[in-house]
This record gives structure tokens, sequence and C-alpha cells, in this order.
């Protein structure tokens, strides 16, 4: 395998405590990601692929167990250097977009640069050129309410790459999209993995999970198999025209 | 971030709940309004009474004999003869280091005729330093003069208000002649307008002859003892101390028994001046205490909105940290959020105690605005923002990004 993993869990197990009962959401998860990986994370409800993605994503922190980003342990940061990690190495894609309303495209993709502490010139402008990349050049000034499912989560993948992470973490981005879109989405997911990104997305759709090049199965906290495969190639061209309504 | 932007993040998320944020604001308004509109009214009221006793004269004390008591009834103080000329003469030429004028005052009450009209006013027998102690120039002409005093000269300087009774506003009666008894007597000055004593008194409503005259010509011969008082102008600094030793010497003078009571009473206007000030003043901080509590509940009434605010935003806080907000820069977002409120709060209100001090003026009641006092309340609505929107801000900081993402 290629140089240093980008994420690396060893024996991590995440708990929760829920009245008297004990969930092991994460039951001693030992897991890298290389450069270069398009995974793709499977599971069952209740599977610990949420949880996975929380503590990759410095959301939330292991019960036990060590977890290294990009060569840094995490596990013992504080709560500013967590917010630093989630600004700088990582980038968040949520099933449900999550951006704020009545804020413009480009404000919301600015938003990780300004907590950066970016200059405004240049956070305008590097927002601005990851719109281009996800082709929203033309709805810079749209507001979230004003833009379809697939652009708003565009507009999310915007967000998450204009800080050149070495991470892009997505957590069902497909879960609310057609299947027309969600295979536009993956396109991009695929572009960016192939500039070089780690792309890991979460996903309980074979479908989706086809088009990584590497798929995970979770279940009851553990990681069940872990397959290489060729990744199918996503071209939105191939699927019919959206019908017109 | 930096605080610019910050601030900008916070002035939109205001601006996108306009009325909102207006009637969050109304009680830190009302409360800075009160606040000012009360103080400037306190102070004026302090500053009128100021001004009032201003006009009686600076240091001014007054002696009055002690009372009399004739067949049971006692009359009251100055109704008895304990000052005698020489007492005046004693306290002008023995306490020249805390008396600067000393001066009778012979009270009497005549009818004061001109040519063709007259005029019931009251009329006071002194000496020329009597002008000095009430700090009362003339307008026209002057005051008798000592020789006027030792001639028992037929001179009299007018009050504005029984000028005007006898010769008609804006007429110059100096050279004029009056009769008061029957005697004529010449007006040598017109004194200037003094305006209302503390009890709304008519200053200038009377006559001043020298006391001599008086004594002769309308009280009836002269007396041993003063049928007045005696009006005494200390030094600088000193009304106390002229107080002590006027009272040691009159008792001494009048041979009084240690343990007896004075024959006479010393009024100081100085004690009166501040007793008044002082009730003005409770009634300034008292309605500036009751306008504080509204300023309260301003503040309460921002951190109310504040925490539906944290609780509505829930997800945006989320979402905030999941891209790298650290829990300080959502503390200081809210924070500002809440600092704005209550500073444009206290901008408003500012303008609404302004408002409502110039309506006071218009309705009669003196009002003084004083800088200070504008920035204490500024400073203090300040306050109460950072006070009560810790609590929220502090609240949305320490959410877990995790559980902020998942509220709906």
């Amino acid at each position: 395998m290629p140089g240093v993993a980008v994420m690396k869990l060893e024996k991590v197990t995440r708990r929760y405590t829920m009245g008297d009962q004990t969930l092991r959401a994460l039951d001693e998860v030992d897991f890298e990601a290389w450069p270069g990986d398009l995974l793709a994370v499977m599971g069952t409800s209740g599977s610990g692929k949420s949880t996975l993605l929380n503590v990759l994503g410095c959301l939330d922190r292991p019960t036990s167990g060590r977890y290294l980003l990009d060569g840094q342990e995490v596990s013992s940061m504080s709560r500013d250097q967590l917010a630093r990690v989630r600004n700088r190495t990582i980038g968040f894609v949520f099933q449900s977009f999550n951006l704020l309303s009545r804020t413009s495209a480009l404000e919301n993709v600015e938003l990780p640069l300004l907590y950066a502490g970016v200059p405004t010139a240049e956070r305008q402008r590097r927002s601005a050129e990851a719109l281009t990349q996800v082709g929203l050049r033309e709805r810079m000034l749209h507001m979230p309410n004003q833009l379809s499912g697939g652009q708003q989560q565009r507009v999310a993948i915007a967000r998450a790459i204009v800080g050149r992470p070495k991470v892009i973490l997505a957590d069902e981005p497909t879960g609310n999209l057609d299947s027309r879109t969600s295979v536009e989405v993956m396109a991009l997911f695929q572009r960016l993995w192939r500039e070089g990104m780690t792309v890991l997305l979460v996903t309980h759709e074979p479908d989706i999970a086809a088009y990584a090049s590497r798929v995970i199965t979770m279940r009851d906290g553990k990681v069940k198999s872990d397959v290489r495969q060729e990744p199918r190639v996503a071209d939105p061209a191939e699927l019919p025209a959206p019908e017109a309504a | 971030m930096n605080p610019l932007q910050t601030l900008r993040v916070a002035g939109r998320a205001l601006m996108r709940n306009k009325l909102r944020s207006l009637l969050t604001t109304l009680g830190v308004v009302i409360g800075v309004g009160a606040v000012i509109a009360m103080v400037a009214l306190g102070e004026g009221a302090r500053a009128k009474v100021e001004a009032s006793f201003a006009s009686m004269g600076a240091n001014l004390l007054i002696i009055l004999p002690g009372s009399m008591t004739a067949g049971g009834a006692r009359g009251g103080f100055g109704s008895g003869s304990t000052l005698t000329w020489d007492d005046l003469k004693a306290i002008q030429g023995e306490l020249q280091s805390s008396v600067l004028y000393a001066a009778p005052q012979l009270r009497g009450s005549a009818q004061i005729v001109s040519e063709d009209t007259n005029w019931a006013t009251s009329v006071t027998g002194t000496s020329p330093d009597y002008f000095l102690i009430r700090s009362w120039p003339c307008s026209e002409g002057a005051v008798f003069t000592k020789s006027d005093i030792e001639g028992s000269n037929k001179v009299v300087v007018l009050g504005a208000t029984v000028a005007e009774n006898l010769f008609g506003q804006g007429v110059d009666p100096v050279g004029e002649t009056v009769r008061i008894k029957n005697i004529p007597f010449t007006v040598v000055g017109l004194l200037a307008r003094k305006g209302q004593s503390p009890t709304g008194q008519d200053y200038d409503d009377g006559a001043f002859v020298p006391y001599t005259t008086f004594q002769t010509k309308i009280q009836g011969g002269p007396q041993k003892f003063i049928a007045g008082g005696i009006f005494i102008s200390a030094a600088p600094g000193q009304v106390s101390r002229a107080q002590e030793q006027i009272s040691t010497l009159l008792r001494d003078r009048h041979r009084t028994a240690e343990n007896a009571d004075n024959d006479f009473s010393i009024r100081n206007m100085a004690e009166m001046a501040s007793e008044q000030q002082e009730s003005a003043q409770t009634l300034a901080i008292l309605l500036a205490s009751i306008a504080a509590v509204s300023l309260l509940v301003g503040g309460i009434g921002i951190m109310n909105i504040m925490l539906v605010s944290v609780t509505e935003r829930t997800r945006e806080i989320g979402i905030r940290m999941a891209i790298g907000a650290r829990p300080r820069d959502i503390l200081l977002q809210f924070l500002v959020e809440a600092l704005s409120l209550s500073m444009l709060g206290g901008l408003l209100g500012l303008l609404v105690g302004i408002g409502g001090a110039w309506v006071g003026t218009r309705l009669g009641w003196p009002t003084v605005i004083r800088p200070e006092v504008a920035a204490i309340a500024m400073g203090f609505s300040a306050f109460i923002g950072v006070v009560f929107g810790l609590y929220p801000a502090r609240k949305a900081s320490q959410l877990d990004p995790i559980d902020a993402l998942r509220f709906e």
C-alpha cells in the first residue's frame, strides 16, 4: 500500500449508554483508508456505519482505541483542535445537504474559509472556483431554496472541497436524490477521487456502492467484509433524460 | 473569524427576524429611555432648587429674635425683642473673620402711593449691605448709601413688581416721588428682577428704605431692639463657623445660662438648600432605580429570545461546528447578537429618553441631560447584553455537534 494511511483506526470502540443498556456501536474496529481510496461503507441501520463516520469525521470520540488522521493522533485532542481538524483536513457532505438557509450558495461555500480566517478576496475567489468545479458557476448567488436537491448537494460538495481537505466524508449523499442526480453526484465524487482525494461515503444502496473502489460492510459494530473492486464509471450521459415536468 | 465578520453574521441573523429583534430590544429601549428621562427630570429639579436658593443669596444666615410669651400665648420666632442694635454692631465688629456683611431687616407693610395710583407692599428698613448679602443689584439708579442712613433720608429703592404697578412697565422710576404713610420718599434705585423664592414668594414685591428712616417715619421712633432680623453673609466656606461664632457671641452678650436655650435662632439657607436638594436627589435615585429595574427586565427579554434563537438554530450551530467553527466562534456569534440587540435598544432608548426630556421641558418641568448619564446608560445596556447573552451563547457553544446536526 502506498504511503501513510489517511485514516487509521486501531481497536476503536464506541459505546453508548442508554439507561442501563450499553450499546456497542463500534466494537474494536481496525480500519485503514489509503490515499486514492473511494470507499463505500455499507450496512443495515444500527450496524455502526454512522458512528464510524462520526468518529472518522472527528464529530465523535472513540470510547477506547486510537484514531490517527493523516498521521495525527486525534483521540486526545481538545474541542478547539478537533474543530481545526474538521476545518482543514475533512470535508463533510450530508444526506440532507445541511446548507444554511437564506444564505447564498457562495456564502455557504465560504463558511469553512471564514472559520479558517482566509481573507475576504481570496475566500470569494476560492469559493467561486469550487462552485465552478461542481458546475454551479451560474447559480452562485441563489439561495438554497431556489436550487434543486441535486444542486443543493453540489453546493454542499463545493463547501466540502473548498478548504482543500485530505478526506471527503459523505453520509448517504444520494439518499435524498433521484437516481439521475445520484449518478451526477457520484460522477462528481469519482472526479474528486481521480484528482487524488480520499472519499468515504456511507450508503445502504448497492447501486451506489458499485461506484466505489473499495466496499466495507459493517454489522453489529464490526467490519464484516472489506472488498476491493473495479468501480463502475458514473456517467450521467448513460441515463435517460429527465422527464419533462 | 475576525470581529467584523462576526458582527456581519450577527447583523444578518437579527435582520432575518426584524420584528422580533425590534420587539426584543423594546425592554431595553424603555429601560434606557426611562433612565435618561428620569435622571434628566431629577437633575432639572435639582438645578431649579439650586438656582432659587442661589437667588436668596450665597452663604446666607438669618438671625431672628426668640419668641415672646404674652398671656400664655407663645409668639413664635421673631416675635420677641431680644436682638439689639448693639448685638448687630458686635457681630459687625468682632466677627470679621467669618462674617462678610451683616444688615438689619425691619419689616412692615404699607400702602405706597404714586401720583396717580397706589400699591400695598412690604417695606423693609435696612442698610446698603443688605443688597450685597442678597446679591441683589439695581437695574436703574443705585441703592441708598451710608450717608442716607446717617441722615435718615427719605429715599426708597423699589422692587420691580412695585415699580411696575406704580409707574407701568418699562418706566424708569428713579427720581420720582412716592408717598409712604403720607411721607414723600424719593426713588433712588430700581432693583433688578429676582423672581420667586423656593416657596413661591415674589422677591420683587417690596420697597426698601434706610433703617433709620424706617424707625423714625414708619415704625414710630427708634427702639433699643431690632424689630425684625439680622441678615448675615458669611465668608465663603465659613457658614458653619460663622453660625457657631454668632451663637457664642449672642449667648455671651445676652448672658444666657449654660443650660438654657438660645433666645434667638439662626437660619442657615445652605442647610435648607441642601435638604431640598437631597429630597430632589432621593426622588431622582428612586426614579432611576425603577428605570434600572425595567432595564433588567429588558435584559431578561433578550436572554429569553436568545435562548429561543439558540434552540431554533441548533442545526445551524451543528453545521457550523462540523465545518470547523470552534466553541468560541459560536459563543462569540451569539454574544455579539445579544450585544447588538441591547446596544440597539440602548441607542433607541437614548433617543426616546431625550425625546421624553424634551416633552417634559415643553410641559414645564425643567430637565438637564448630562452626557455622562447617557454614556452610563449605554454602558449599562452593553453590560446587560453581555450578562444576559452569555448564558444562551455558552449553551450554544457547548452543544454536541452530532446532536446538533440531528436536531429537527
